[in-house]
């Protein structure tokens, strides 16, 4: 097993890339160029062995049993949620609630917070650069209760218009659901200053992090955010298991979500007492080795170091928007003040998933489409776009790969 | 499977060139396909009297795959009858899944799609024309989704 590279050392890409066998896989005879990490990141050796370890040795259901298989199985579950409050700098593990992923995350809020807080005529501010899973789960709540969903326009760049933002900030509002990083466009929002002007209206911000935990260091006490969600796939993790932070005294307040075992303290017909947090909003048996993996995606990225990562990944993005600008027909889609993780662009008409095909034949993987984000599309009044985005592993090389056949695309299809 | 071997010169010049890219006041039967995962959306037209089809064009846009598949599915069926087209459409479907190979005689230039079935999200692409004539010919007012 290939233990992480410590964070003190110098960074070495190709050490890296030993920790992630897919890398060294053929696809369509040719080896695979991985640019798709915002979409799904690979894993590593330590993650997969870490679930195997636990799936052979330790596995059993956790918090009912009095056999020690229980109490490993309960140890190994627990140690993860301790190592995400520490990655996230949480007050309290009480405030670490593991899920299936980022959506259900969302949706815990929406159906807990948002049925007990939000009412008929009250108002939810959400941005132009959400991901489907986080205005989805606000239309449905507002068509449920009558509240209004108010959204904070950008520019042509994918920038927020802040000025809007803080418009839109007023008695009604009663939640702001941002993005912390746009998986369409790579735009970083300024979450924190956001954040700051919600809070002078008393107003809570669940912030989506599923693009940013991979790429920047996150600690939800500095940016005094009162949610954030992210999935563990999209950090080096296994799916199907995600978390969702909320300020310990605004769980308190929420109703549990889901009904059923682990979630109540006692249960009679005469009424049942919910379970304590985390528990409360942990109905069922949970996704135990998922959790386990995802502790170990935490220490992966940690040994690394959130910093350094940042740096090779800036470093990346740098050269792909530079290397993409030197092409005639190439255009960027967002250029946003701040990147982070990703970058769409179009090849003069050339439809996105042609792009993505042809380039799937020389065994490079960007993802092309609208991304789950299609209000962004409508905005840019475009249908899709083509959108490599980078992870630890990546290269100068990759994003050479990539560039290379480009020009020749916009020529096969030069109307 | 290189590149040049799904786009061919002939969906490449369909791409660029659309035949029979117009609307049609005096449809007698029409339907609106939509490929959701990728955007595309294309409006088909038929003029059909006596179990022939007179004419045939689409509108709309979509992929290259998509909109070379709808061009070549109209030079294929205009003066064809409806009883043909049924049986073209399956034939088209089968291939494009892989399900048997191409009878080249039959299908001739749409033999250019058969590469479509080596990429199965694109096979929703390179269908889509054909799903949207097949509910044109029923009368299916409702829009057709590839999903
Ligand atoms: C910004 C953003 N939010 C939410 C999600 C949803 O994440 P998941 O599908 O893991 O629940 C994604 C996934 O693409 C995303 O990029």
């Amino acid at each position: 097993m290939n233990a992480p590279v410590p964070a003190t050392a110098v960074w070495d890409t190709a050490r890296i890339q030993q920790d992630f066998p897919i890398l060294s896989r053929e696809v369509h005879g040719k080896p695979l160029v991985y640019l798709d990490s915002a979409a799904t990141t690979q894993r590593p050796v330590s993650v997969v062995e870490a679930v195997r370890k636990f799936d052979l040795t330790h596995n059993a259901n956790v918090h009912r049993g009095v056999h020690l298989l229980s109490q490993e199985a309960t140890q190994a579950y627990e140690g993860a949620r301790e190592k995400v409050r520490r990655f996230l700098n949480a007050a309290s593990v009480r405030e670490i609630l593991f899920v299936r992923g980022t959506t259900e995350a969302i949706n815990l809020v929406s159906n807990s917070f948002g049925t007990s807080k939000i009412g008929a005529g009250d108002e939810i501010v959400v941005s132009s650069l959400e991901h489907h899973s986080n205005i989805v789960p606000w239309q449905m709540l507002a068509e449920r209760t009558g509240a209004v969903l108010r959204v904070i326009p950008m520019s042509d760049s994918g920038d927020l218009d802040q000025e809007a933002y803080r418009e839109l900030l007023n008695a009604r509002t009663r939640l702001v659901a941002l993005t912390h990083i746009s998986n369409a466009l790579g735009t970083v929002n300024p979450v924190r200053e956001m954040i700051a002007a919600a809070h002078e209206h008393e107003i809570p911000v669940l912030v989506d992090g599923a693009q940013a935990v991979a790429h920047t260091a996150v600690d939800v006490r500095e940016l005094d955010c009162d949610f954030y969600a992210f999935s563990g796939h999209k950090l080096y993790g296994p799916t199907g298991i995600g978390v969702l932070y909320g300020r310990e005294a605004l769980l308190e307040a929420m109703p549990p979500w889901q009904g059923g075992g682990d979630m109540i303290a006692s249960v009679s017909f005469s009424g049942t007492t919910y379970n304590e947090l985390p528990y409360k909003f942990e109905a069922g048996t949970p996704n135990i080795s998922g959790a386990v993996g995802l502790g170990a995606a935490v220490d992966y990225v940690e040994a690394l170091g959130l910093e350094a990562i940042a740096a090779h990944e800036a470093d990346l993005l740098d050269y792909l928007v530079a290397q993409l600008s030197k092409i005639d027909c190439v255009r960027l889609i967002g250029e946003p003040a701040v990147r982070g993780g990703a970058v769409s662009f179009l090849i003069g008409d050339v439809h996105p998933h042609d792009i993505g095909t042809i380039l799937d034949c020389e065994g490079i993987a960007i993802r092309a489409g609208h991304h789950c984000a299609q209000p962004i599309m409508e905005r840019l009044g475009i249908p899709a776009t083509a959108r490599a985005s980078v992870g630890v592993y990546n290269t100068k090389a990759d994003i050479d790969s990539l560039v290379a056949p480009l020009p020749q695309i916009a020529e096969m299809f030069a109307r | 499977m290189s590149m040049l071997e799904l786009y061919q010169e002939v969906i490449l010049d369909h791409n660029k060139s659309p035949r029979n890219f117009r609307d049609m006041d005096c449809a007698s039967h029409k339907a609106c396909g939509k490929n959701p995962l990728c955007g595309d959306e294309l409006d088909l037209f038929l003029n059909i009297e006596d179990g022939v089809i007179q004419d045939v064009s689409f509108t709309g846009t979509g992929c290259a795959i998509s909109v070379a598949s709808a061009s070549l599915l109209t030079e294929k069926l205009k003066g064809r009858t409806v009883t043909d087209a049924e049986a073209i459409y399956r034939e088209v479907h089968m291939m494009l899944t892989g399900e048997s190979d191409v009878d080249p005689a039959e299908l001739g230039k749409l033999a250019v799609l058969s590469g479509v079935c080596q990429f199965p999200v694109r096979v929703k692409c390179a269908s889509l024309a054909w799903h949207t004539m097949h509910a044109a010919l029923q009368d299916r007012s409702e829009d057709v989704s590839t999903e």
